[in-house]
């Protein structure tokens, strides 16, 4: 049993990802999708502060504070790429015109709800930033993420007790244990043991009626 | 003859009310009109409704101007960062009020403000805390969440080329909220790397049309 490192969950992630699709990665863990995008496939990143067509990070001391990503870090245009304001960006969003977002989640639960922007802790800052947006938006929401809290419990879940961010809105989630698919009626299959550890056992840590 | 060009950043923030809603432009630091801040916590207008993606970064720009005590409410989706530091001190204090809007609704509440729009229906945020309260529509089998229109008295954005028209273009990822706001407030005033001679900008590059632009303010980048 060899559970996936983050970049290893990133890596299988990217495999998914076809030629031409349009895609949103969050900030975070999702970002790191980004490098194992493969580089014989055309694949247009979406960021939400405007632009597509959005390129890896410039060479130390070609940085332009003007072109930032969503996590304000500093990045490139390939060529054919754009910039629009705003609200054009988020009716791209909004509009079901991007083909996948990759958010990062507190939980997802076996009918797709997630919740990924408040912990919900009475003195917790909230900030919601774009994640509504995307997870309503775009046609594919697929999560990636630790399967296990700190605690070894569950991020998959028969209910959410975050804040929810939307509502059946996650078509698959990426994990170190495995990769999930959320089918209609809150059936959660697997559609791939990625650490091996059998269905018996990944059955035992989501506590979910998984299907294989 | 119109000319929109004023040659200082007291002129450019003159008259702007106590109490007034103000939309400030950027992204983080992107496109956020650093000399207009500091020009109208300067000028000392209080009691300000802030709009803008987020709530300062650092000490300097918004984060400065909310320290400054001049204002009562900020409206916006990402405030809590590394550096909110000063946003985080004085919502903890309750010094300041927060209402916080998913991001792209952020924008289309500003964008049918500008356009006259009396409010839309979305599905972001359905049944999520954010939209507690607020009227659910379903639509051919689609429930949406109703949002009500943003309107400000002032817009204060960042632009890298104006003419005396008012016309704008902007640098890359700085454009972001810019070209929105700018439409949807009473007076927008607008911080211009350069400006330049009339025609000289492409017709078919310009972002934000001049009507929407009351006063430009030449700052050197």
């Amino acid at each position: 049993m060899k559970r996936l490192s983050r970049d290893e969950i990133a890596q299988r992630l990217a495999r998914d990802i076809p030629e031409g699709a349009f895609v949103n990665l969050g900030i975070g863990l999702p970002t790191k999708v980004a490098n194992y995008l493969p580089d014989d496939k055309e694949i247009f990143l979406q960021s939400e502060n405007g632009v597509l067509g959005m390129g890896p990070a410039p060479a130390k001391g070609q940085e332009d504070w003007n072109l930032i990503n969503a996590g304000k870090q500093p990045v490139t245009l390939l060529k054919g790429g754009s910039y629009f304001h705003h609200a054009d960006s988020f009716a791209m969003m909004r509009g079901g015109h991007l083909d996948i977002c990759v958010l990062g989640a507190f939980q997802v639960s076996s009918d797709g709800d997630l919740a990924n922007w408040h912990t919900g802790e009475p003195d917790a800052i909230p900030a919601v930033g774009g994640a509504m947006d995307l997870a309503i938006g775009a046609r594919s929401v697929y999560i990636m993420m630790e399967l296990l809290t700190k605690e070894d419990q569950s991020k998959m879940v028969a209910k959410c007790t975050y804040p929810l961010t939307g509502l059946k809105c996650v078509s698959r989630v990426y994990t170190d244990y495995a990769v999930f698919e959320i089918q209609p009626g809150g059936v959660v299959k697997v559609i791939e043991d990625c650490a091996g550890v059998g269905q018996e056992e990944l059955l035992k840590l989501t506590g979910l009626p998984l299907t294989f | 003859m119109i000319n929109k060009i004023v040659p200082t950043l007291q002129d450019a923030v003159a008259g702007i009310a106590d109490g007034s809603t103000v939309l400030v432009g950027g992204f983080g630091g992107a496109g956020q009109p650093l000399a207009l801040i500091d020009a109208l916590i300067e000028q000392g207008a209080k009691d300000l409704t802030i709009v803008n993606n987020n709530a300062g970064n650092g000490d300097t720009g918004l984060a400065a101007l909310l320290k400054s005590g001049q204002v009562r409410k900020i409206i916006c989706s990402f405030p809590r960062q590394a550096d909110s530091h000063v946003f985080d001190g004085l919502y903890r204090a309750g010094k300041l009020e927060l209402e916080l809007v998913p991001q792209g609704t952020l924008a289309e509440r500003i964008r049918a403000g500008g356009a006259g729009i009396g409010g839309f229906y979305t599905r972001t945020g359905l049944g999520t805390m954010l939209a507690e309260g607020k009227e659910v529509r379903n639509i051919n089998g689609v429930e949406f969440v109703f949002e009500l229109p943003i309107v400000a008295d002032v817009a204060l954005i960042k632009a890298k080329l104006g003419d005396r028209w008012g016309n704008l273009t902007y640098n890359k990822t700085a454009r972001n909220f810019g070209p929105v706001h700018a439409t949807a407030a009473k007076l927008t005033i607008a911080e211009v790397d350069d400006v330049v001679e009339l025609g000289e900008l492409d017709p078919e590059a310009v972002v934000t049309p001049g009507i929407y632009v009351k006063r430009i303010v030449r700052v050197q980048a």
